[in-house]
């Protein structure tokens, strides 16, 4: 190789560079992290929390088909209470806030799910009104 | 290099000898060990596409509306109107070409055009009929749908799953009662600072702005155990107005009707066969 310790020498600081802001995350840890207000007096949900966290629309699109295309519309457990399984019916039952809940994460990840153009979000007593 | 040409040709026609032998070889081999399995499309297709009468199986809802009851209580047609729409959160355009319809009446001559005459008693020359979709056996708008939104479920009600709809407005074309509406404007929006839905339901969805909506026969309500809103409605005005069951269920209160009364179908030649019959 010509030229050898040029190039390792800038690929090395190349890579410090890249990396940077990785490692600095990996020392600092991650101060924006959300914090999803769970609802009060409800101890589970329909499934362990870092099922619902990983594969929560999965779970949504799986019950949208079994009510509307299979007619299976039984409730499923949720600890002790039976939910039924609808978003606008079900999930808002008790997480009583779009905007303190599902906003907080997916803000930070930054998706922005189409479920509120027809579901009807919770009225939020703060704003007054629905945010879209 | 002559060598190398000489493999080179060899390996070429080879490949090419494997390339035209191995899908007849795959096929033939296909055809003998999945034999059963390929064997699926012929007996549906003669079940579904055969030009008999179907035998009934399962469940189909379906309902006889009693129109000279609807006509001898004004304004009871009006409240299951409201009833319905008012729960599903259907949208009050102000144009009318915009308007959104579930469920609606109709003059006779438009509602039954094949059953008209010039000549006609009162109720048929002067009363209004309560139509809406009618969950038919043989839907055209299904077979239009080129997403499955919608589709005919098992109880033989014609559902629309809004999630897939793309608003191409096929069904709309297929449907031979103008049963279906199109969102041209977002059911959220407003005019003149009048929501176009007054009063939103938290319990059902809105659409939005590009999807098509029809009647769902309730479908929600029934697996509860319920009727439909309409039905409910109906009876609360004029008991016997409205009347729904399984039509495949000899022993349904639908059934019985059918058997002692005589009904008419809107536009029976479209050989849809609906499930919504009418006492005239």
């Amino acid at each position: 190789m010509y030229d050898k310790g040029t190039v390792l020498t800038g690929l090395a600081i190349f890579l410090v560079l890249a990396l940077s802001a990785v490692g600095y995350n990996m020392i600092a840890g991650d101060n924006n992290k959300p914090e999803p207000e769970k609802p009060k007096g409800y101890t589970s949900c329909v499934l362990e929390k870092s099922e619902m966290a990983k594969s929560h629309m999965q779970l949504l699109n799986q019950w949208r088909d079994e009510v509307i295309r299979d007619g299976k519309r039984e409730m499923v457990p949720a600890g002790d209470l039976m939910v039924e399984k609808s978003l606008q019916n079900g999930c808002l039952h008790c997480h009583t806030s779009k905007v303190k809940f599902c906003d907080r994460c997916h803000e930070y990840a930054s998706v922005y799910p189409y479920c509120w153009d027809c579901h009807i979000a919770p009225v939020e007593p703060a704003a007054g009104k629905e945010a879209h | 290099m002559d060598n190398n040409r000489r493999k080179f040709l060899k390996l070429a026609g080879l490949t090419a000898v494997a390339g035209v032998a191995a899908p007849v070889a795959l096929n033939s081999l296909a055809q003998a060990s999945g034999g059963h399995g390929g064997g699926h499309a012929a007996p549906a297709a003669e079940a579904h596409g055969g030009h008999g009468e179907a035998a009934p199986t399962g469940v189909r809802w379906g309902m006889v509306i009693d129109t000279t009851k609807f006509n001898a209580t004004p304004g009871l047609a009006e409240k299951c109107m409201d009833a319905c729409h008012g729960y599903h959160n259907v949208p009050h355009f102000p144009v009318k070409k915009d308007e959104i319809k579930w469920l609606w009446t109709e003059k006779f001559e438009n509602a039954f055009p094949e059953h008209t005459q010039n000549k006609r008693n009162d109720l048929t020359a002067n009363g209004n009929f309560l139509v809406s979709c009618n969950h038919c056996d043989n839907p055209p708008c299904v077979k239009a749908c080129p997403t499955r939104a919608t589709f005919k479920n098992s109880e033989g009600i014609i559902v629309m799953d809004f999630h897939r709809c793309i608003g191409c407005r096929f069904c709309m074309a297929a449907c031979p009662y103008g049963a279906r509406s199109f969102n041209w404007r977002s059911p959220r929006g407003s005019h003149d600072g009048v929501p176009f839905i007054k009063e939103i339901n938290p319990r059902f969805p809105t659409r939005m702005r590009g999807v098509v909506e029809k009647c769902n026969f309730c479908a929600g309500h029934l697996k509860r155990g319920e009727l439909p809103l309409c039905v409910q409605t109906a009876n609360k005005g004029a008991e016997g107005a409205m009347v729904f069951g399984d039509l495949n269920d000899p022993n349904s209160a639908v059934s019985k009707v059918l058997r002692k009364r005589f009904t008419i179908q809107r536009k029976p030649s479209a050989g849809t066969k609906p499930s919504l019959f009418y006492i005239v």
